[in-house]
């Protein structure tokens, strides 16, 4: 089966439906999202309709610290923006909304893989795996030889051998990377929502857990329509800037 | 538990028939399939000193890089064992010996050495344009077909550019065998297509003067040598070894990778075309350089590593254009508008070289051959291909010229792009002459048939001009 793997929507809609129509092209079988569906974008509620009705469906979905801050008005050394942001997103969710971001857990444990938002070491402190010495931490906190991770916008792939020794792969979109068994792995798809990397191309990845495939994948939308969206609703004009520019 | 591994053994649906080599870190063994006609061999990891993770490591690689290469060049791949039984790789068999075998006939004939440095060169230039670097070529890496074309093997140092690099930060000594490894391997640059072409030249000049250029040093010391110390040139020690092929060799071997040849269809063009080889200071020289020299080049250091860098990105950055001239039966404009065609096509890539090529048509039965008369033809034809790249010369830093003697002009065009690997090929199109209907065209059969991308160029009419009344 295919498994797509989604992180850090931040309620962009427009980047999520194009991604998930992507993946269905590709014949994906289950949706992960990797947390963070809320936060800085105008659409939480829609993005949380879809993924409310794919988990009914199989999918699964782990809790990042925008939905935590949403759900349970609990923030986590966040800047003003996006405390704002926390606020406005809140007044704009219904209940069972807020109950089902609230519920999420924070990892989940499938099929000899590890999905978390930051990190396996804590994965409730938020801490980022910015380098290999993170990644090393977050590889050996997991009981799995496979671990997903989002939080970082960035596409990345660590890989760790049996002398515990690890490295960095920046992967190239499109191709496919054989996550060998003898190793362990820690992915990051990038984010769907909000790329940070100078392509406002959305980020996602796909996993074959038959041939342990990962592919990642940069998807081209209308990134105006969810940047107008974000100066409609009053939301701070640095986040539908960075849709544009892709920083 | 791993299955006994004896003749008649069942591995993965794959029959043992007999083990064919056993070195330290793998055996290799002879398989049948009952649906699979083509000879298999299959390589099974040596564990017995589980203490090296360079074997386990070099047989993970080889499982991720086989598996992407096709093509004559390397064993086709037919399937991967699971880790967690018995891993293994079942790949085309190979046959014959390896290049190693020559090593005892040495010193090689320059020309069949050309022939085999060419057909290596191909087989590099393959691997490269599909993403993969080999680094660790080696004569017992290099074996070939029955019908002659070179196949690399032993993929366990590779780089695939577009896939992690497990053996990234694995081993803090340089990887590679010795004698060959380049000097950038040294430094644990792992990217650049160049370390091939450096190892090809150490092979080469093994084979031609019967000495490794560098010796076959053992310590991290000796390995560090390379990056001051040159070696002997060739023709001190084989004074058969013509000028340009020690201009051939010793560029493959410089220190540093710009400086060598920029990609392995350069390499293999150049051991093709001996007479269009330019020799410069390095096909010259009989002796090393004096210790003045080899000391400035001790102190300087080789540089930032490109880390950047792309196997296929720096083959992209070399391509072979071959413009295609009809001197007989084209016109000036047209001559004028090819020459414009191809100076942009030329000039967008820095390391791009320009072959210019003509056809002296003959007879398809030669009847009362006159060789003189055809000899005088040829120079003739020569003399006008390099007038007309005269003027191309400063802005294109690399020109060579052909004149090919075929009865057909497409075919002789489309045989000297594909085993030159030529890139792009240029060709005037006659328009809508009426001498083309009855000769038929033949940059339309080139465009059909090229492997490779081809630009039609026509001569720029005015709209006056354009529009030729039709045949009744």
């Amino acid at each position: 089966m295919r498994i797509a793997l989604l992180s850090d929507v931040h309620a962009n809609l427009e980047a999520l439906v194009a991604c998930l129509e992507h993946a269905r092209s590709l014949g994906v079988g289950q949706r992960v999202y990797l947390g963070d569906l809320v936060g800085y974008g105008a659409d939480p509620g829609p993005v949380i309709d879809i993924v409310a009705e794919g988990i009914g469906r199989g999918d699964v979905a782990v809790l990042g610290n925008h939905d935590l801050a949403v759900a349970r008005r609990i923030s986590y050394r966040m800047n003003i923006d996006a405390q704002l942001v926390v606020e406005w997103t809140r007044a704009h969710l219904q209940e069972w909304q807020l109950a089902l971001l609230g519920g999420l857990p924070l990892v989940c444990e499938q099929g000899g893989r590890l999905y978390v938002h930051a990190n396996a070491w804590a994965p409730e402190k938020w801490e980022y795996v910015l380098t290999e010495f993170d990644a090393g931490r977050s590889i050996r906190a997991s009981p799995w030889g496979l671990t997903f991770c989002g939080h970082v916008h960035t596409p990345s792939l660590y890989h760790m051998a049996s002398d515990d020794r690890v490295a960095a792969f920046e992967p190239v979109p499109g191709i496919d990377i054989p996550l060998g068994p003898q190793r362990r792995w820690l992915a990051i798809p990038g984010s769907v929502g909000q790329p940070r990397d100078g392509n406002p191309a959305a980020c996602y990845a796909l996993f074959d857990d038959a041939t342990r495939q990962l592919t990642y994948f940069r998807v081209p939308y209308d990134h105006s329509v969810p940047a107008r969206k974000i100066a409609a609703a009053g939301l701070p004009q640095t986040f539908d800037t960075r849709l544009v520019t892709g920083n | 538990m791993a299955e006994p591994r004896a003749p008649g053994g069942v591995i993965d649906g794959f029959r043992l028939e007999e083990k064919i080599h056993q070195g330290n870190m793998a055996e290799i063994w002879r398989v049948t399939r009952p649906d699979v006609s083509t000879p298999l061999v299959m390589k099974i990891p040596a564990f017995r000193d589980s203490s090296d993770p360079a074997a386990l490591v070099g047989f993970e690689v080889e499982q991720m890089i086989l598996p992407t290469l096709s093509g004559l060049h390397v064993p086709r791949f037919f399937a991967a064992g699971d880790w967690s039984i018995q891993t293994h790789i079942v790949m085309e068999l190979i046959a014959g010996p390896s290049l190693r075998a020559r090593l005892d006939d040495a010193p090689l004939d320059p020309g069949e050495l050309a022939s085999i440095g060419s057909r290596v060169a191909a087989a590099l230039h393959d691997i490269h344009v599909q993403h993969v670097i080999h680094l660790d070529v080696k004569p017992s890496n290099v074996m070939f077909r029955a019908s002659g074309e070179a196949v690399l093997i032993d993929f366990g140092l590779s780089r695939h550019d577009q896939l992690p690099d497990l053996l990234a930060e694995q081993f803090p000594l340089p990887m590679g065998t010795g004698p060959y490894i380049s000097p950038e391997q040294i430094w644990g640059v792992r990217n650049d297509p160049r370390s091939d072409l450096f190892a090809l030249g150490v092979l080469l000049y093994h084979l031609l003067t019967g000495e490794r250029p560098f010796g076959n040093p053992t310590s991290l010391r000796g390995l560090r040598r390379r990056l001051y110390r040159d070696p002997i040139p060739p023709r001190a020690l084989n004074p058969a070894c013509p000028p340009w092929l020690q201009e051939v060799i010793l560029r493959c071997l410089e220190i540093e990778p710009s400086r060598r040849w920029d990609t392995a269809a350069h390499l293999a063009f150049e051991l093709q075309h001996p007479e269009q080889v330019s020799l410069g200071v390095r096909a010259q020289r009989m002796r090393r350089d004096g210790p003045w020299t080899v000391a400035r080049r001790r102190f300087r250091s080789v540089g930032e590593p490109n880390l950047r860098q792309s196997a296929a990105g720096q083959v992209a950055r070399g391509p072979i254009i071959l413009v295609a001239i009809d001197l007989a039966s084209g016109s000036q404009p047209l001559s004028d508008a090819l020459r414009l065609t191809a100076r942009r096509v030329a000039q967008t890539e820095p390391g791009a070289r320009l072959a210019c090529v003509t056809v002296l048509r003959t007879p398809r039965v030669a009847i009362d051959a006159n060789a003189e008369a055809e000899g005088s033809v040829r120079m003739d034809l020569l003399v006008k291909l390099k007038h007309w790249s005269r003027p191309l010369g400063t802005d294109i830093g690399r020109i060579t010229h052909h004149v090919l003697e075929a009865p057909d002009a497409a075919a002789a065009i489309l045989e000297f792009a594909r085993s030159n690997h030529v890139d792009q090929i240029v060709i005037g199109s006659r328009g809508s002459s009426s001498l083309r209907r009855y000769l038929g065209s033949v940059s339309s059969e080139v465009v059909a048939q090229a492997l490779c991308t081809v630009t039609v160029v026509k001569t720029p009419a005015r709209e006056s001009e354009s529009a030729e009344p039709s045949p009744p």
